[in-house]
């Protein structure tokens, strides 16, 4: 199967046209010596009907949220994904174009990125945000990319170990390539010491620390901000946009840049990805940002339009001297997120996020396992196991049950601690359910 | 609809104006439990002013964004570099299967079969295409692959102890913007070979670059002038003899998969452009995927997880001792990878056949054309090509942005334009393989009357576009004024830097 239009007679005539009698010809220009002399060694074509049965058969094979229970977490949640984001999938005009450099033919796109930057800067309490990152993590490196140009005489980030070990990880990829070193501060009791953020933040660009924790915490948010910003250096919040309806926006308490991963708000889990991460910081910092940004204008009749703004900050105009090398993003899946966050509107948003903060403190109480830490959580509790976590994962699997993350993949002298993720999806019963077998394969 | 002088285009009102105090779409349960208190300085202290707007309000709006957008879907879609080819709609039914789309990355491998295996053999396939050994799946766009590959580098050399002496990275001066700015990322500094006058490398400029500071050159092949480079034999030799490495941008490797391989060519490094060269839907500006292959001695240093195969089953290693560490989360863009996994099933060994019509309906395109626009390089051109609106705006005035503006009117996506950089008033155009001869003529007819127009009625083009929901819009404003979200009818914040 393939997806080429040109006939056989259709062939000939441009053959003769161009003035050549064959397309070999057309390759004249590629050296003898780099050609592929055999056909490419590959699977044989499978016509359409044939391919998804392939496909159905290799995704019959993965165990899905839809057919074990899930408690499962740790950055990629399993909140509802509403069907007015069908709305924007499904359309040939959104789904198949590219990068809006011509705003005339991409007016609905623009006004989208438009009311999605807005969307983003009211959850965060921003005043720009970019068109989307990748993911949360990369967006974490963009951030300190900005920090590291905003302050050049502050050669380090300092990055709370609260953090996802994956945006730790990633920022850390990056950081040679900026000329930063990156020190990390440790949890105490699941939450980060603001006395600690504070003696490491001297002489660092910035300071990024989650807000709830990965360790399902709430952190004292508004304590590290002041503690980085009273050191010099920019607080940057990495936030859940779920948890905005009941929590409160990184610019109220003092942060130069919030991000964070969208996933949360509008897309599939899918394996990891594509998601998107989401970028916003406060106005003087506009210029700095990384990727597209979209801005209001008028026409040559005076009506509005969007176009791409501040494109001079961007690779394809200002090349070795621009912000990032970001082109082609998330727009799509950032779009998917607009359309999430106006179907729940702000009582929705709220009403998620009360439904997380419920099912959660009944979790606390109604599983039989003590909480690992202290600090009051949103969504995410960890929970002491009597036997290693990854054994009871194990085991809970078996009883069609998935209970959560163990935490010692990542964290060391946590092989007992297990983070249990309680999204809107979940009831009451399904807690009900998880006390069950937790009680059964601790036993 | 696409280009209709004469329709009024209503205005579309922006989500925030559609709102109403207490209006609601989607209700999320509500168990019958208490929610306890979130402390005081941590709870939110005014709600967020996202729109309240029922469902059916949500669904007319973004239908009446989507009535002002245009994408392959609606018609030709030219953008040259960005092979905007047919996206197969059964893409879309696979990367839905529950199996795919509600799978959880950190589920566990013996759970995740089906997707390990759909990435292994993934990575087979793309190792092939490149003629490189080892492939990581991980980035997650093209310029991210760059990043990744710069990256790869720097480990390798810091291994051999040459960390501190290579510091300068080569890029063509027709390079994609992507590449110097991704060489700022990496911690590099640049230099930039020139192009000669049939369009390849100047190998003479190359020689007296390369040097023992050199880590690499980042190559675009086919250039983005849409040219095959023919010295590209003698450019490996000049690297390699200097003990550097070089990188292959996968950008325009829609030319030739299956022809020429990059790693037949001598390049050490390589990335796709997944969304590119085998199809996804790039949804306004992404999702993309930049996966990157390599040769055996760069293998040590990939992103981890890898996806590697043991037997009858499938795992993430993250055992890598000397890798350069993660670049995105997880183990890459999944739904990407189902996509552009489907998209080399259908075609299977016939992606050669791929490239050979992407370079004959480019071709096709060009021979019609070069008697009205002038070609900068008297050659066959590969699945892309540059034409020069010199002419125009020499004699009257017109400029490749208003060839552009004026193609909306025959619903047609203007080409990039003013790229690549050395050539004036370009207009680069790639129509891809996806495309009937029919539609081809549509363009070529289009381009020579606007060419009639210039020299007739030039305010036509100059005012144009006539037909779209607004006429032509001023983005030095949008710079100059910085509106960047909507204000809810407050004063704007203070925007400066």
């Amino acid at each position: 199967m393939s997806y080429l239009s040109i006939t056989d007679a259709d062939r000939e005539a441009m053959l003769e046209a161009i003035g050549v009698a064959s397309i070999d010809e057309l390759f004249a220009q590629v050296p003898e010596g780099v050609r592929l002399r055999r056909p490419l060694a590959l699977p044989p074509a499978l016509g359409e009907a044939a391919l998804a049965r392939h496909l159905e058969e290799l995704a019959a094979r993965n165990v899905h949220a839809g057919v074990e229970l899930s408690f499962l977490g740790a950055g990629v949640y399993d909140h509802y994904v509403p069907a007015v984001v069908d709305v924007v999938l499904s359309r040939g005009e959104l789904l198949t174009a590219y990068t809006p450099y011509q705003p005339e033919m991409s007016q609905g796109v623009l006004q989208a990125i438009f009311e999605y930057q807005t969307v983003i800067c009211e959850l965060t309490g921003m005043d720009v945000s970019n068109a989307s990152g990748y993911d949360g993590c990369t967006v974490a490196a963009d951030a300190c990319f900005v920090a590291r140009h905003v302050l050049p005489d502050r050669p380090k980030v300092v990055l709370a170990e609260t953090l996802a070990p994956q945006v730790r990880q990633v920022v850390r990829t990056y950081a040679p390539g900026f000329g930063l070193e990156v020190v990390e501060v440790p949890h105490r009791g699941g939450v980060t010491d603001p006395e600690e953020v504070a003696a490491a933040a001297e002489g660092a660009a910035a300071v990024l620390f989650p807000q709830p924790s990965f360790l399902g915490c709430l952190e004292p948010a508004p304590a590290l901000a002041a503690a980085a910003s009273e050191a010099g250096a920019l607080p940057i919040a990495h936030v859940d946009l779920m948890s905005l309806g009941v929590l409160e926006a990184p610019g109220a308490y003092g942060c130069a840049l919030a991000i964070g991963e969208g996933q949360s708000a509008g897309n599939w889990q899918s394996y990891g990805g594509p998601h998107y991460g989401f970028l916003a910081a406060r106005g003087e910092l506009v210029r700095r940002l990384p990727g597209r940004i979209v801005g209001q204008t008028v026409d040559a009749d005076g009506r509005r339009g969007f176009v791409l703004a501040l494109q001079t900050r961007e690779q394809h105009i200002r090349r070795e001297k621009a912000t990032s090398n970001i082109t082609t993003n998330q727009t799509l899946l950032a779009l998917a997120g607009l359309a999430t966050l106006a179907w729940l509107g702000p009582q929705g948003l709220r009403e998620v996020g009360e439904t997380c903060l419920a099912l959660a403190h009944y979790a606390r109480e109604r599983l039989p396992l003590e909480p690992a830490f202290e600090a009051p959580s949103f969504k995410e509790v960890a929970f002491r196991t009597p036997i290693p976590a990854r054994e009871v994962v194990r085991r809970a699997r078996e009883r069609g049950v998935h209970p959560g993350y163990a935490l010692g993949r990542d964290y060391e002298g946590m092989d007992d601690v297990l983070l249990v993720a309680f999204t809107e999806k979940r009831s009451r019963e399904d807690v009900d359910r998880l006390a069950e077998v937790l009680a059964e394969v601790c036993r | 609809m696409i280009s209709e002088p004469g329709r009024a285009w209503p205005d579309v009102p922006l989500l925030f104006e559609r709102s109403r105090p207490g209006r609601r779409a989607g209700r999320p349960p509500r168990p019958d439990l208490p929610a306890p208190e979130v402390p005081a300085e941590l709870r939110r202290s005014r709600p967020p002013r996202l729109p309240e707007v029922s469902e059916p309000e949500l669904v007319r709006h973004f239908t009446a964004l989507a009535d002002r957008n245009f994408g392959v879907d609606t018609g030709l879609y030219p953008l040259g570099s960005c092979t905007m080819k047919h996206n197969p709609r059964v893409h879309e039914r696979f990367a839905s299967l529950p199996g795919f789309r509600d799978l959880h990355p950190l589920q566990e491998d013996e759970a995740a079969q089906g997707a390990l295996e759909l990435m292994w053999r993934l990575q087979g396939m793309l190792a092939e295409i490149a003629g490189l050994p080892a492939v990581t799946l991980q980035p997650a766009a093209g310029s991210q692959g760059e990043l990744t590959g710069l990256l790869l580098m720097r480990a390798y050399f810091a291994d051999r102890g040459e960390g501190e002496t290579r510091d300068t990275i080569v890029t063509a001066d027709t390079a994609h913007g992507t590449n110097p700015a991704s060489v700022t990322m990496a911690g590099y500094k640049l230099a930039k070979v020139a192009t000669d006058p049939r369009g390849n490398l100047d190998l003479d400029d190359l020689r007296r670059l390369v040097d023992e500071r050199t880590a690499g050159l980042m190559l675009t092949n086919p250039s983005t002038l849409g040219l095959f480079d023919e010295g590209i034999e003698e450019i490996e030799r000049i690297f390699h003899d200097a003990g550097a490495l070089l990188y292959y941008d996968g950008a325009n490797l829609n030319a030739v998969v299956g022809i020429s391989r990059p790693g037949d060519m001598g390049f050490d490094i390589v990335h796709f452009n997944l969304h590119k060269t085998f199809s996804q839907p790039h949804g306004g500006g992404g999702p993309g995927a930049g996966p990157v292959a390599v040769r055996e001695s760069l293998e040590p240093f990939l992103p981890v997880p890898r996806v590697v195969r043991e037997g009858d089953t499938y795992r993430l290693d993250f055992d890598v001792p000397k890798t350069i560490g993660r670049v995105r989360g997880f183990a890459g863009p999944f739904g990407v990878l189902v996509r552009a996994y489907a998209f080399m099933r259908s075609y299977g060994p016939a992606l050669r056949e791929m490239s050979e019509v992407a370079v004959l309906n480019a071709n096709y395109l060009l021979a019609r054309l070069r008697d009205v626009y002038e070609p900068p390089y008297d050659r066959h051109c590969m699945h892309e090509f540059v034409l020069s609106a010199r002419g125009l705006k020499r004699e009257h005035g017109v400029t490749a942005l208003d060839v552009a503006k004026r193609l909306m009117d025959y619903g047609i996506h203007p080409p990039t334009i003013y790229f690549p950089l050395v050539v004036p008033e370009a207009l680069m155009i790639e129509p891809t393989e996806t495309e009937p001869k029919e539609r081809l003529d549509d363009f070529v007819e289009a381009m020579r009357a606007i060419a009639r127009e210039a020299a007739e009625s030039p305010e036509v083009l100059r005012e144009a576009p006539h037909g779209r929901p607004v006429r032509r819009l001023d983005e030095v404003r949008a710079t100059k004024e910085l509106v960047l979200r909507y204000d809810f009818g407050e004063l704007a914040p203070a925007l400066s830097g």
